[in-house]
């Protein structure tokens, strides 16, 4: 507790710098990442962050310094370069995407081991230091640097804030955004040029192989939550920030603990317990509704089913065992007493003698499940032509869906007929 | 004698690496190799951990196991939370490498192992790592000896399933209906990836594993359109890469697994250009000769 006060007194400069240099990388690049998911195009944000080795490199070999406007101009060269590549090979090429960036990821970063290792046995003093591209130094960020990382983050915030509306178009329909006579081309090379700057600098702090998380991880978070990109934006930026802030006060508790890997771990942490328990989207939630979807249709085909009994003895009231039943339709066992069970609770059904019976309530949603059968294949075979012989199919699936008003409409536009196609009669 | 030893070592994990990536690309999953190649990195440590060594069976099935698992996360995410794929893989193998480096840090008192040594292994002590017998004769590099064993396997492997390889790489729906599980090869493959990537860690890094699976048999892949020949073309680059990577590495003094890879590099810039078949190049050439022929026949004028 002590040190979690210690810690956000922020009485420390250098915690300052850490953490404030965590939050606005991860943030920033939680916004940028955002569109890349969005375009499905989430892996180009790790072949960039492995391109910017060789120009990292060469920008030193070339300059003879360690100036960071001379290394972040060389890193975006070949950053962008390789994006630039990766697209010629997909599209000019029957190599197909994933391949293209694959490959093109390791041969650049194997380049730019090459020119690292030579750089360290020439034996230059001032290359120490290099190699904090690799691996990140989000701990050991300093005054300077929070500087060039707030300048980044607000110039990539500011710049998606300003172009919001175009960058979502292209991100879902770039042929519509077109069409409006929207600079398509343009907006992709802002996205890119975007994307790589948000790489060059977090690289710094997290290093070459968890940048990728960084964009990515936050912005598939996120979209768990909405289905607003605007919302889906600030979730994933919020996201970032947290995890960030976890990191940095993570370091600054245990300090032979790696700030990037942490902040890597954290969101993930984030990410991970979002496809689970996300409402709507989550793991969990889709798998109840899907349940209850399953439940709902068991219960309707077991009622039509004692219906379709009803009909064939003319006594729709007629208890019925459960053989009865599994011989005019086969259920699992399990399945089928659970939703006896089920639906006596609810009403629809009552037990005599281990026989089961139709109540009111019963017999009449059993029977509107016939008659939407019925009007359904009614309606297939007159209106879309369809033989008699291949409709029973699609009304076993629609039966479960057709609503109230769909209902009366089919009924209406049908002229409430008598049969259906197989000469069965449609009861009201 | 060292440098026969380095290239000879080079070559046979490429060849491992080559021959699975030409099933990886067909079946578009190179970025699943590249995240398996990562993922490895926590089994690495704990096997480690348990074990004490670097190079023992345990590992090797450890990291299996993980790379495996790790399949299973990507499809798991994208089935049942329907993410998309790309997505899927990049926050799985990303969370699996930050696990790893964590416990890289936690353990650094009884792991030897490195940040730098995953990203792009040393390949240049091979020679020095010798497998010494119980009675003192020594064998050779110990690395040569598991290169050469995973070769082995994974020729093996091949060999045996080949045709479900291919038929589910090719047809997958035409597999499932006569009884070749689609998901159980895929598995199988993705075994044999995890267990050549952590062997040929040590030697390559996680990353330069990467361009070994995709790099030779994205290559051979623009020569020919048929598969036995993509296999031999591969293991072909495999050699030459390996081989002329070990001399640049040596000219420029700098990473000979760098060097390999830069290579490759160089070999995929001229095929890209230069392809008989699907050369960009080479293409145009056609295309204008096309256009040529088309003026000068005129036909109907």
């Amino acid at each position: 507790m002590e040190t979690l006060q210690e810690f956000f007194s922020f009485s420390d400069p250098s915690i300052i710098a850490v953490t404030v240099g965590a939050v606005l990388l991860s943030a920033s690049s939680a916004v940028v990442g955002t569109f890349t998911f969005l375009k499905k195009k989430a892996l180009v944000g790790d072949a960039v962050a492995h391109s910017v080795l060789p120009g990292i490199c060469l920008a030193f070999i070339l300059s003879g310094t360690k100036n960071p406007l001379w290394l972040i101009i060389g890193a975006f060269v070949t950053g962008w370069l390789s994006l630039v590549i990766i697209d010629n090979i997909t599209l000019k090429t029957k190599i197909k995407e994933d391949t293209a960036i694959a490959l093109i990821l390791s041969v650049f970063f194997g380049i730019g081991i090459l020119l690292l290792t030579h750089i360290q046995h020439s034996g230059n003093a001032a290359q120490t230091g290099l190699d904090s591209f690799l691996f990140g130094k989000a701990a050991a960020l300093v005054g300077k640097d929070l500087q060039v990382f707030g300048i980044v983050a607000i110039v990539l915030l500011v710049t998606v804030a300003l172009f919001f509306k175009e960058l979502k178009l292209i991100a879902f329909d770039a042929s519509y955004a077109k069409a409006l006579g929207l600079p398509v081309k343009g907006m992709d090379l802002l996205l890119t040029s975007l994307t790589v700057l948000a790489v060059v600098t977090g690289i710094q702090a997290v290093g070459v192989v968890l940048m990728a998380a960084m964009l990515i991880t936050p912005a598939a978070a996120a979209r768990f939550w909405t289905n607003d990109v605007r919302i889906m934006t600030v979730l994933a930026a919020i996201m970032g920030g947290v995890s960030g802030l976890s990191g940095a006060y993570v370091s600054y508790v245990a300090p032979a603990m790696p700030t990037g890997p942490w902040i890597v771990m954290i969101i993930s942490a984030i990410a991970l317990t979002s496809f689970f328990i996300a409402p709507k989207r989550g793991i969990i939630s889709r798998g109840v509704q899907q349940r209850r979807l399953q439940r709902m249709i068991m219960d309707e085909n077991l009622l039509k089913e004692l219906y379709h009994l009803g009909e064939k003895d003319a006594d729709i009231y007629k208890a019925r065992s459960i053989e009865e039943i599994v011989e005019e339709r086969f259920f699992p066992k399990d399945r089928l007493r659970s939703s006896l069970r089920r639906l006596r609770r609810e009403g629809f059904i009552t037990k005599e003698n281990g026989h089961w019976r139709y109540t009111e309530a019963g017999r009449q949603k059993g029977q509107r499940v016939v008659k939407l059968h019925r009007l359904w294949e009614l309606y297939l075979s007159k209106y879309m032509k369809i033989d008699p012989d291949h409709v029973h199919e699609d009304a076993e699936t629609i039966e479960h869906i057709i609503t109230p008003e769909l209902e009366k409409r089919l009924e209406k536009m049908l002229e409430y007929p008598e049969v259906d196609p197989h000469e069965e009669k449609i009861p009201y | 004698m060292d440098a026969f030893y380095i290239i000879l070592t080079a070559t046979l994990f490429a060849i491992s690496c080559g021959l699975l990536g030409c099933f990886l690309i067909l079946r578009k999953m190179a970025m699943v190799g590249d995240a398996i190649s990562h993922a490895v990195l926590p089994g690495i440590v704990i096997a480690f951990l348990l074990t004490g060594t670097r190079d023992s069976f345990e590992m090797i099935l450890g990291a299996a196991l993980i790379g495996i698992f790790s399949t299973f996360l990507i499809e798991f995410f994208h089935h049942k939370a329907r993410l998309q794929t790309d997505a899927a893989i990049g926050v799985t193998f990303t969370w699996l490498f930050a696990l790893g480096v964590i416990l890289i840090s936690v353990f650094a008192g009884q792991v030897d192992l490195d940040q730098e040594c995953v990203l792009y292994g040393e390949i240049a002590y091979v020679p020095i790592d010798l497998w010494i017998g119980d009675n003192g004769t020594i064998f050779g590099p110990r690395a040569l000896y598991v290169a050469a064993m995973t070769l082995i396997v994974n020729v093996a492997f091949i060999r045996i399933g080949f045709k479900q390889l291919h038929l589910t790489t090719f047809d997958p729906a035409f597999a499932a209906t006569i009884g070749v599980s689609v998901s159980l090869w895929n598995y199988l493959l993705m075994g044999a990836v995890s267990m050549t990537t952590v062997a040929a860690f040590d030697s390559v890094g996680a990353i330069l594993v990467v361009a070994l699976l995709v790099g030779p048999a994205a290559i051979a892949y623009l020569l020919t359109d048929r598969f036995q020949t993509m296999m031999i073309i591969t293991v072909f680059v495999a050699i030459v890469s390996s081989a002329l990577g070990y001399y640049l590495a040596v000219w420029v003094d700098g990473s000979i697994a760098g060097a390999i890879v830069t290579i490759i590099g160089i070999l995929f810039g001229i095929t890209f250009l230069f392809s008989p078949g699907h050369g960009v190049l080479m293409k145009k050439r056609l295309q204008r000769k096309e256009a040529q022929r088309l003026k000068t026949e005129a036909p109907l004028s």
